[in-house]
């Protein structure tokens, strides 16, 4: 699983990295960031890339275990 | 892309789009409902940190933004103080955009509601700013970035709506030292009345901040991940204004659409500087990650870079009215004409210096 940490980084930034991540083909990636919006655009991007996004949050970060 | 977030920012473009053209109605400057650059111009004059008598007036739009968004944010559990992503760097590119939206005569909302008020030279503006987000995406895809911002405490993100609250009473205080434009004296003295002005702030600012609007990002995720989710709601925003401007228009006796280049309300016909001008802002805004407005929503929910891009606004409002880099209806100054070129130029620098994958 390849693990992308977006904390700190704002819209577009986490999207961006989401994206050049799965240009590597890994069948699962865990994506972690710090606010509501990045969460939101990520899972957006995830499910039109068709993959199934789930969300643990702990602390104000948010974990996104994106996969097919 | 789910079908009730279209809907849900449709009906907040909707939404903005008629209350801005409403504000027109009951007293705002000619497509001017909402300008954040203006308005930040306008009450950095009301403070005095330029003394354009033409333009100086706290305009309450402002002040309602950031406290419906910072209301807004803490109703919601989103009050969250960040800050300490490249401090400096955002209040120069603030600081730039803004002699970009003045080159222009307005940030891009106000570009929207000038191509609702039928002002074609509105047309120049959104190609330079699509240029802008265009260049700015160029180095976002090779690594741009300010760095990570860092949790702050709540007495840091709380400055910039307690300034907001200080604005307020400044301006039901008025007192001798703050500058109003007198009546007749230019667009600082044509303004809704104060109640009508700030319940208006805060309708759209609590609106953006729950739905995330931003004039930047509707242009940018589309060309960025074809993503069209904001972009309806610009076109949402832009066509409830016009037809509420035609409406206006056929039931009042005042004139709220007009076709064409010539004689624009606030606005100059030089093509290629509105759209340099906006170039300048749209480059500088994708670095920052927002639009103005967007800084004013972010600000309120506590994040200090926002603010700090707000500063550098506002500076930049300042030093361009005192000296003589704003453009009037006469078109772009030669003073502004070298601010925007130099403006490219820095703003184009920031963005190699900050792409670590070149």
């Amino acid at each position: 699983m390849q693990i992308i940490d977006a904390r700190g980084l704002s819209c577009p930034e986490p999207v961006i990295l989401t994206r050049q991540a799965m240009a590597s083909g890994a069948a699962s990636y865990q994506v972690i960031v710090d606010n509501n919006t990045s969460k939101e655009n990520v899972t957006r991007y995830a499910h039109h890339q068709g993959y199934e996004v789930t969300i643990s949050e702990q602390d104000e970060e948010y974990t996104l275990l994106i996969s097919k | 892309m789910m079908k009730n977030e279209r809907t849900t920012i449709i009906t907040a473009g909707v939404v903005v789009g008629l209350i801005a053209s409403l504000l027109v109605y009951f007293g705002n400057p000619a497509n001017m409902g909402y300008c954040i650059a203006c308005f930040l111009r306008d009450t950095a004059g009301g403070l005095g940190l330029h003394s354009a008598k033409a333009v100086q007036y706290i305009r309450p739009e402002i002040i309602g933004l950031v406290i419906g968004a910072c209301g807004a944010a803490f109703a919601h559990g989103e009050f969250s103080p960040k800050g300490g992503s490249s401090p400096l760097t955002r209040f120069t590119l603030g600081f730039f955009a803004m002699i970009g939206c003045l080159m222009f005569l307005g940030c891009p909302f106000r570009m929207l509601l000038r191509l609702a008020g039928g002002d074609l030279n509105a047309l120049a503006g959104l190609a330079g700013f699509a240029g802008g987000i265009y260049a700015g995406i160029y180095f976002l895809n090779r690594g741009y970035t300010l760095k990570r911002t860092y949790k702050m405490t709540p007495a840091e993100g709380g400055i910039l709506p307690a300034i907001a609250v200080a604005l307020l009473v400044l301006l039901v205080a008025a007192p001798a030292f703050i500058h109003f434009t007198k009546a007749g004296g230019g667009p600082g003295a044509k303004h809704a009345a104060l109640f009508v002005s700030l319940a208006a702030g805060l309708a759209v600012g609590a609106l953006a901040q729950r739905t995330r609007f931003c004039m930047i990002a509707g242009i940018r995720d589309f060309i960025l991940f074809r993503e069209t989710k904001m972009l309806w709601g610009f076109v949402a925003l832009t066509v409830a204004a016009l037809l509420c401007n035609l409406t206006l228009t056929a039931v009042t006796s005042g004139s709220f659409f007009k076709l064409g280049f010539a004689g624009q309300p606030i606005a100059h016909t030089d093509g290629l500087w509105n759209a340099l001008g906006l170039f300048l802002a749209g480059f500088a805004c994708v670095l920052l990650g927002g639009c103005p407005m967007r800084q004013l929503i972010l600000a309120g929910e506590g994040n200090s870079d926002s603010a700090i891009a707000i500063l550098g606004l506002v500076a930049g409002a300042a030093f361009a009215h005192n000296f003589g880099l704003a453009s009037s209806g006469a078109g772009p100054t030669a003073n502004g004409q070298i601010a925007v070129i130099i403006g490219i130029a820095v703003v184009t620098l920031i963005a190699y210096l900050n792409t670590y994958k070149k």
